[in-house]
């Protein structure tokens, strides 16, 4: 179970304080889909990364499975079971695929379960296994092999941050998939209706605080009653 | 052979063993051991300290290797090396440079490579470059290479300094006819006071050549890197340099990329790009669990593989 305490995040700009986010409160149980949603600058990403640790948050405290993480570097979060999709995927010179596969699996892993992430997120791995993750794979690919990265890891909570950014229609109705089938505890930042329809949990951020937190029938009746729907991208 | 020029032989020539084919190790300025094939002639120079190679022509999946050991401080190994491949090759020239080094005394080597490639030749080269031993002597390395591609022929070079070599001064110079294509990988890396210079120059003399030049390069530490290039199109060419470099501390690398375009059909490319390691990498590689020393040596194993 995670639990954010009155987590606040705040910088300043111009010399002015400014709030990123504000007292969020909330707590996600085990094998649950919660999807964070909302506008553009509401604090969804933020909030994401100071889960993995990316970003400290200037106040309040994070409990992971009876824990508090708040302090934790991300090293240590990823070896408790925190596993992160990023919204624009890192690129190597020099590393591979299989590097990165590497680095995740047990040291005598074959090709076949290597096969298995990629085959997950629709890549072939004889095709992709030696290719390099620089430039010259396209933003999709890129960003399905960002995301067979954290279903390599089995973690017992994956966070996907905008995970349809980029791929294809194709590739996200499987995406789509993934998330249902998984085990694991999900929380997906997204704007999409698709992905908002199947979580168990979605939470409206709005000027960095919570909005509303409910079913995605819920926070969706809620979005078309306060209007948010027209910032939000078109989410239904 | 002694366990040292085991291990040099090992780390910069891949050797574990005597190989198979054509072969000489030369080891503190002396012929360790020769052998030559049918196909490949090693012959000693006469007005020279050095060995001429000569492969026959149509010469095809063979390999020679000529690795040079230093065990010893107080030398200033000068070698003049010149091959001769033959029209219609294939083959694969290996020529590591390994110095142990455990007196107070520097050691150098130089060593001045001299390809002639005939018509539709491929050859692939290689050359590491590893110094070991206490820091008391200087481990110098000075590799001269001059390559003359003849028609159709084609030259790829792995350049790679492992570590420990105090100072490097790396000069090669191409020249390539018509469809010659000339493949430069250089991957450097350096610690500590240590210093490093490259410059490359190519000319490209004939309709359709291509010279692909990639450099990577690691400083660490107070060490400093200076990478220049030249490429110079006088026909109807390709040329594409592309130097990136990840320094550290107060390390420093100088990246000079120069580009002449002395035709109207000469298309040349420059591409440079040095700073610290990404913090998105970094954090990326600790999201799968790595410590930060870890991600960091994970990036630099990759980028300079």
């Amino acid at each position: 179970m995670l639990e954010l305490q009155n987590i606040s995040y705040s910088v300043r700009e111009n010399g002015v304080e400014k709030n990123i986010l504000k007292n969020i409160s909330l707590i996600i149980n085990d094998h649950q889909n919660v999807v964070i949603t909302g506008q553009n600058g509401s604090g969804k990403s933020t909030l994401a990364k100071i889960i993995m640790g990316i970003i400290q948050p200037t106040s309040g405290k994070i409990i992971f499975n009876g824990e508090d993480i708040t302090h934790l570097s991300v090293t240590e979060r990823a070896r408790k079971g925190i596993a992160f999709g990023f919204q624009q995927p890192v690129t190597f010179k020099g590393l591979k695929v299989r590097d990165l596969l590497e680095i995740i699996l047990p040291q005598n892993t074959n090709c076949h379960e290597c096969c298995t992430y990629l085959a997950k997120v629709g890549l072939c791995a004889k095709d992709y296994l030696e290719r390099p993750l620089d430039n010259k794979l396209s933003g999709g690919e890129l960003k399905r092999i960002e995301i067979a990265t954290v279903l390599a890891r089995q973690a017992k909570l994956n966070i996907f941050d905008e995970p349809e950014a980029g791929i294809d229609l194709w590739s996200f109705d499987n995406l789509v998939d993934i998330f249902q089938q998984q085990q694991a505890t999900n929380i997906i930042i997204s704007h999409q209706h698709k992905i908002i329809a199947i979580a168990d949990t979605v939470v409206l951020l709005n000027s960095a605080k919570i909005d509303k937190v409910g079913t995605p029938d819920e926070v969706i009746k809620f979005i078309n009653t306060t209007k948010q729907c027209a910032k939000l991208g078109g989410t239904h | 052979m002694d366990e040292i020029t085991k291990e040099l032989l090992a780390q910069t020539s891949n050797l574990h063993e005597i190989p198979q084919g054509a072969y000489n190790i030369r080891k503190n300025g002396q012929l360790l051991a020769r052998n030559t094939t049918a196909a490949i002639q090693i012959v000693s120079k006469t007005d020279q300290d050095g060995i001429d190679i000569i492969i026959a022509p149509n010469t095809q999946n063979q390999s020679v290797h000529i690795p040079v050991v230093i065990t010893k401080g107080g030398l200033n190994d000068l070698v003049y090396n010149n091959f001769y491949i033959g029209e219609n090759c294939d083959v694969l020239i290996v020529a590591g440079c390994g110095i142990h080094n455990d007196s107070d005394q520097s050691s150098t080597h130089n060593g001045i490579h001299t390809f002639h490639i005939g018509k539709n030749a491929k050859v692939k080269y290689v050359e590491k470059h590893l110094g070991l031993g206490n820091n008391a002597g200087a481990k110098n390395l000075n590799p001269t290479t001059q390559i003359f591609m003849e028609e159709n022929s084609s030259f790829t070079m792995e350049t790679i300094q492992l570590g420990g070599v105090n100072y490097a001064d790396r000069k090669t110079n191409a020249t390539l006819k018509a469809h010659a294509t000339l493949i430069i990988n250089e991957k450097i890396l350096t610690t500590d006071q240590q210093k490093a210079l490259t410059n490359f120059t190519v000319e490209l003399v004939g309709d359709d050549s291509k010279v692909e030049v990639t450099s990577r390069s690691v400083a660490k530490n107070q060490s400093f890197q200076a990478f220049n290039s030249n490429i110079i199109g006088k026909a109807q060419c390709f040329g594409h340099v592309e130097c990136d470099g990840i320094i550290s501390d107060q390390a420093v690398i100088n990246s000079t990329p120069q580009i002449s375009a002395q035709d109207v059909n000469a298309m040349l490319v420059h591409e440079a790009a040095i700073g610290k390691i990404s913090a998105d990498q970094m954090i990326k590689l600790m999201t799968l669990g790595l410590t930060q020393e870890q991600a960091e040596a994970h990036i630099i194993s990759g980028f300079l593989s």
